[in-house]
């Protein structure tokens, strides 16, 4: 049941390298998220605050 | 001096209560429970993943709540029903994301300092107890997936005698896991987890310089070295 | 401003400059960002729900396996007959002399021949005559008679020079009510009684599949459709979910183990140590999980380990507006 969606109800596409380490798109999209998650939070600016003595 | 006025260190306990008021509020007094500010140091976009993961784990739970409603085959006979289950699906998805960042973070700042080992500890033990949540989740959706997860999933527990009392094909003994038992012990270790975060406070920077170091000149050495 | 004073800071409460900070708030704008994406999620893929397998779809598309398989349960040589604890007497997996499995005891007792084919059979209120006399000619049998029966019979409609699975083409025998026996239960499967007979397994209230489940994967039915779905432990299946929705990837660390060659020795070697690995793999890896869980877990104490976010150092990042103010001690 979709309200507006994408179906994904097909098989998933597969990224493999070297034969052996295979990642389903859908879980490599995650973990690239991850990743991008990480390293934003290292390198984007936070919000200075008021700081207090 | 009297019992309503006395501060925390004048009062003298008589009752076990008493004792277990002083320590708590010796421990984690009102304004390390609920506090206005942070260290300096705390101005990374690396911290706000523990939060994310706490409220994540909310939207778990209430999502969670809300199939109890329907029941174990609720989602497969409704449109409502599916989307519930959606909703406690991606809240999962995301749940793990947080909690995988906020753990890379953890360990990179080596937030173990200080005495902080047991606020690591049960860090990890809460990704563990997660993982068990999660797993019997799985094991109850009642469709292939739930099948084929129990099936495989049992070799595993079998192959370490746990399978005798632990039974992954049994869908009552694995709702009831799922739904009352390992959610409460996961629960329990995450407020310990919280609360440890803000009995040691948030762990400094590593080689950091005490900023009370009086004497600006070596500070500054201390810079340029 | 010794090095001795600089390391207290870590255990010192922090009496240093502060900044405003509003836990709740950022609480609350994180609720309403998960909020917002968990239902746009939800909206925009919906989730996976694969339609469970049953007795009845397996024995309408593939006849010729579930025949089979009830033959193997009548010999006593399918996957759960053969399974040792919980479910029946026998070894079971092991790493070298830890015999878990072994220990746990039989905890869920499954005969596979009487639970899959004779009780299910046997529900029917007015089985045909030679179904009824199948029955009691099995039930009147010896264990060892019932297993000569079954062997013999699973061996020649399994003989690829022969039969080759074609139950038409099995050479004249003495195989007893099996060819039967088999049929009638596949004939059941078909019809859905053995679904239902299965389920309830004779209770009103039954909340425990362990039985069907154990038959479900018997035969190649389930397999395969793992197989479709790459569900299997060697192509990363632990992590995977059906169709293209995103799985666990949080449990890759569990997962890479099943991938190795050590555990996945071909079905055709007989021997060598990696014949041991693979058919002990569930409990050896389970015992290398619990090595990293402990490692994992104690971190902190670990030398080596613990000083990696040192040499490695992603934390000036983090911290680097503090290292800029107040400084940094060199190593």
């Amino acid at each position: 049941m979709n309200v507006l969606g994408v179906s994904l109800d097909g098989p998933a596409q597969y990224w493999v390298i070297w034969n052996w380490i295979q990642v389903s798109i859908p879980n490599l999209i995650m973990i690239v998220i991850m990743l991008l998650l990480f390293i934003g939070a290292l390198v984007l600016p936070f919000p200075k605050g008021r700081d207090e003595a | 001096m009297s019992p309503e006025t006395d501060t925390v260190e004048e009062f003298t306990p008589t009752t076990w209560t008493g004792s277990v008021r002083k320590k708590w509020l010796r421990t984690l007094p009102p304004e390390k429970m609920l506090p206005e500010h942070q260290p300096v140091y705390v101005s990374s976009w690396i911290y706000v993943f523990g939060m994310l993961t706490i409220v994540s784990m909310l939207v778990v739970f209430v999502s969670g709540v809300l199939l109890t409603l329907g029941g174990v085959q609720w989602f497969h006979e409704s449109s409502l029903g599916r989307f519930t289950n959606s909703l406690h699906y991606w809240s999962v998805q995301l749940f793990f994301l947080f909690m995988v960042v906020h753990l890379w973070g953890k360990f990179w700042m080596a937030a173990w300092r200080g005495k902080r080992a047991l606020t690591w500890i049960t860090g990890v033990l809460s990704f563990l107890g997660s993982v068990g949540v999660a797993f019997t989740g799985y094991a109850i959706t009642t469709n292939f997936n739930a099948q084929w997860i129990a099936f495989e999933s049992k070799d595993v527990m079998n192959a370490i005698g746990v399978g005798a009392v632990f039974n992954v094909t049994n869908l009552g003994q694995m709702v009831l896991y799922h739904v009352a038992a390992l959610p409460l012990v996961l629960a329990i270790i995450v407020v310990m987890h919280v609360l440890l975060v803000r009995k040691h406070g948030v762990v400094p920077p590593i080689d950091a310089i005490d900023p009370q170091v009086a004497d600006s000149t070596a500070r500054t050495a201390e810079v340029a070295s | 401003m010794s090095r001795k004073n600089n390391d207290s800071l870590d255990y010192r409460p922090w009496t240093g400059p502060n900044r405003h900070y509003d836990i709740l708030k950022e609480g609350a704008i994180a609720l309403l960002v998960v909020t917002v994406l968990v239902v746009g999620l939800s909206a925009l893929f919906s989730s996976p729900d694969d339609p469970a397998l049953t007795f009845k779809g397996w024995a309408t598309s593939s006849p010729d396996d579930f025949y089979a398989t009830m033959v193997t349960e009548l010999a006593g040589t399918s996957a759960t007959a053969t399974y040792g604890p919980p479910y029946n007497e026998g070894d079971g997996v092991s790493v070298g002399p830890l015999a878990l499995q072994k220990w746990g005891g039989v905890t869920h007792p499954v005969d596979a021949a009487q639970d899959f084919v004779i009780t299910p059979l046997a529900s029917q209120a007015n089985p045909p005559a030679e179904l009824k006399a199948a029955l009691d000619a099995w039930t009147a049998a010896a264990p060892e008679q019932q297993q000569k029966w079954g062997g013999d019979y699973s061996d020649a409609l399994a003989d690829p020079a022969g039969a080759n699975g074609d139950a038409t083409k099995v050479p004249a025998g003495e195989y007893g009510p099996v060819p039967v026996l088999s049929k009638a239960a596949t004939d059941m499967a078909v019809s859905g009684a053995y679904d239902n007979a299965l389920t309830g397994q004779g209770q009103f209230f039954q909340t425990d599949q362990t039985k069907q489940l154990l038959l479900m994967g018997d035969g190649t039915f389930m397999d395969d459709k793992a197989t479709e779905l790459n569900l299997q432990g060697n192509t990363w299946g632990m992590m995977n979910e059906a169709g293209s929705w995103p799985g666990q990837q949080w449990l890759a660390f569990a997962s890479v183990w099943y991938q190795l060659p050590a555990f996945n020795a071909p079905d055709e070697q007989a021997d060598g140590f990696t014949r041991t690995l693979t058919d002990n793999a569930d409990a050896i890896i389970a015992t290398i999980l619990v090595f990293l869980l402990f490692t994992f877990l104690f971190t902190p104490f670990i030398p080596g380990l613990r000083s990696i976010p040192k040499w490695i150092p992603l934390h000036r990042l983090v911290w680097k507006d503090y290292y800029k103010k107040y400084g940094r001690r060199s190593a």
